[in-house]
């Protein structure tokens, strides 16, 4: 029994203003097991977080729009259900942890209030049950339990991760987003919180969505690996495909060849030429092109299929077994 | 073989701040010397007092106590007239590049301005050399009137550098420039900033709590906790040969772009958090987080030792 926990099949949402139509996700597909970890990766402006808001359905009202596609979870489509009910699913069965912990906590209630709030909205809990568990999550995220009456200002940054951490997780939801949760902190406190998640992983079988940009976080902890460019998912597979296989998609290959490597002697690094292109103005053809040095001439015009080896996926016309590359 | 003329000094160099519950050490007794068209890297983690050092050293704090002593000329003694021509010598990128331009000036504009302040350039002049400055760092002609609320985080970081490199500086404090942007960006700014430092000359102290980054452009690095130098080496020497068990932790918490197959340990995070910097005890400030700690370590402050010719620490681990 292997059925697929989380689904998204064919997404693409929209913001549309007075001006102009940005389209921020282009038919997106992934899938989820029970237990499993993706690492969604790309840089700024990839859709990213608004593939992230759109699962938990929390885009702005006015300018963000789903185009078409379906998010089955636990076979329900999420976009159909109706908003009474995606409340009870929102912090109760699926949780999200946001960028900037300094800025996503209420700074007027206490850390012990905030984590009971997921508590009394979506649980039936006797005062005692709720301080129990209360206890009990701040234990899990490594917070003593005595500074559950304090206020978000009294912590360090990379507390006050745990604590958003702690809310999400109060509820044991089935999956967890986590956008960029170690970025703003320093790379000590960022180790403590990946070997915590890696904990909560094997205690309480979470399925994470992890959104970064840090291939060093994905290869830590990360099942799976999804890249996103231009609102596309360009490559997808497990980590193993994505780190260790000859086949790459050349953006994930400049990706690589991006970051300062600590092993490596070299003068000068590689970055990948040019910016991601403007969402108002895709390019024809493959989005990647304009920067990509292995671009052909079907590439300017021609969508690239996705190409598929095991558990696999490139979307490039080089891997393309259908038809000759040259 | 001559030494290279160290263009930055500091000696002794201090910077406490007043607080209702003491006195805050964020910079304790630091000394540097950076050598002409050389990188220092300045490495640690929030608090730890890596740019505050910068903001000092540029006088933008003035200093509790020490000495800052620029191309030979003590600066810390100097008039206001004389620090307002340290300073077209003396410059700054500062890390958010969304807070530090004013958002009601465009492009040219900020950049023109510490020309026009300093009266180095006249009005029908600085056209010209503005256009010459975005061409140098990679910015289109056709921005120089845009606004920085129209442009991504690399965008406006190259603002910032033209704006830096307008008054033809010596030295420059680069106070995390590449922090807030996406890693490819990161690499283009970084190659722009080290191909500036060959072709004109300029010193760097580079401050950032990125250790990949501060490898690849620094000659020396400088390692800092709680206000106070742990470590320094040069570069390739700190990174083949950490010696604090803080400067090990860092590099061992840097999680590495491959995958481990269950052969390497799992590495040890470092417990706890950093303790305050309000009146600090005597010792070892890591001491309370340190997996090797002894009763030695608090008991009387550690002071750097040079184990070798480029390679400095304080920790009683290497006293003799």
């Amino acid at each position: 029994m292997d059925e697929k926990m989380l689904e998204i099949k064919d997404l693409s949402v929209e913001y549309t203003t007075d001006e102009e139509v940005v389209k921020a996700v282009n038919r997106v597909s992934l899938s989820l097991g029970r237990g499993e970890t993706i690492g969604l990766v790309g840089e700024t402006g990839a859709g990213k977080t608004t593939l992230a808001l759109t699962l938990m359905r929390l885009l702005p009202k006015v300018s963000g729009r789903v185009t078409g596609g379906q998010i089955l979870f636990d076979g329900q489509d999420l976009l159909q259900l109706p908003e009474p009910e995606m409340r009870t699913i929102r912090g109760e069965k699926i949780s999200m942890i946001f960028q900037d912990p300094m800025t996503s906590l209420n700074p007027v209630l206490t850390v012990g209030d905030q984590i009971g709030e997921a508590l009394d909205l979506h649980m039936e809990l006797t005062k005692e049950e709720k301080e129990q568990r209360i206890d009990e999550i701040l234990r899990l995220v490594g917070i003593d339990e005595n500074r559950k009456k304090d206020y978000p200002h009294q912590f360090s940054g990379g507390m006050k991760q745990r604590v958003v951490i702690a809310m999400a997780l109060a509820c044991e939801p089935e999956l967890l987003l986590a956008d960029e949760p170690t970025t703003a902190l320093d790379v000590t406190i960022q180790a403590q919180i990946l070997n915590m998640m890696q904990d909560l992983k094997h205690k309480i079988s979470t399925s994470i969505i992890l959104i970064t940009h840090d291939l060093g976080i994905v290869a830590e902890i990360c099942d799976k690996v999804a890249i996103m460019y231009a609102g596309e998912i360009i490559e997808y597979g497990t980590a193993a495909d994505i780190y260790e296989s000859k086949d790459r998609h050349p953006y994930t290959v400049g990706l690589f060849g991006s970051i300062p490597n600590l092993e490596v002697e070299s003068r000068r690094l590689n970055p990948i030429d040019g910016l991601m292109p403007d969402p108002t103005a895709l390019p024809q053809g493959c989005k990647f092109h304009p920067r990509c040095p292995r671009c052909m001439e079907i590439c300017k015009t021609v969508q690239p299929p996705e190409c598929v080896d095991g558990s696999h996926m490139i979307r490039c016309h080089l891997f393309n077994r259908e038809q000759p590359s040259e | 073989m001559p030494d290279k003329k160290v263009l930055l000094e500091t000696k002794h160099l201090k910077k406490f701040f007043h607080t209702p519950g003491g006195e805050l050490h964020a910079v304790d007794d630091v000394s540097i010397q950076i050598p002409q068209g050389e990188t220092l890297g300045v490495v640690g983690e929030s608090g730890c007092g890596k740019s505050t050092l910068g903001r000092t050293i540029l006088r933008l704090l003035e200093p509790t106590s020490g000495e800052v002593i620029y191309d030979g000329q003590d600066i810390l003694k100097a008039s206001k007239n004389d620090m307002r021509r340290l300073r077209t010598r003396m410059q700054i990128i500062f890390q958010d590049p969304y807070a530090s331009l004013n958002p009601r000036m465009t492009v040219s504009e900020t950049i023109a301005q510490p020309m026009l302040v300093n009266g180095i350039c006249s009005k029908k002049d600085v056209e010209k050399r503005v256009m010459e400055l975005m061409d140098t760092v990679g910015l289109a002609a056709r921005l120089y009137n845009a606004y920085p609320h129209e442009l991504d985080g690399g965008r406006r970081q190259r603002i910032g550098i033209a704006r830096a490199l307008s008054l033809d500086p010596q030295f420059i404090v680069c106070d995390e420039p590449v922090s807030a942007l996406d890693v490819s960006i990161q690499a283009q700014i970084l190659n722009l900033l080290m191909d500036l430092q060959e072709e004109r000359g300029l010193t760097y102290m580079f401050i950032t709590h990125n250790l990949s980054v501060v490898k690849h452009i620094s000659n020396e690095i400088m390692v800092m906790y709680l206000g106070q130098c742990i470590e320094k080496a040069d570069s390739k020497e700190l990174f083949r040969s950490p010696l604090h068990p803080y400067t090990q932790a860092l590099l061992d918490a840097i999680p590495l772009p491959r995958l481990a197959h269950g052969g390497e340990k799992p590495r040890q995070s470092i417990k706890g958090e950093i303790v305050s910097p309000i009146d600090p005890a005597p010792g070892c400030r890591f001491a309370p987080r340190c997996p090797k700690a002894t009763a030695k370590c608090t008991q009387r402050d550690v002071p750097l030792r040079s184990i070798s010719d480029n390679h400095q620490v304080a920790c009683v681990l290497f006293d003799e």
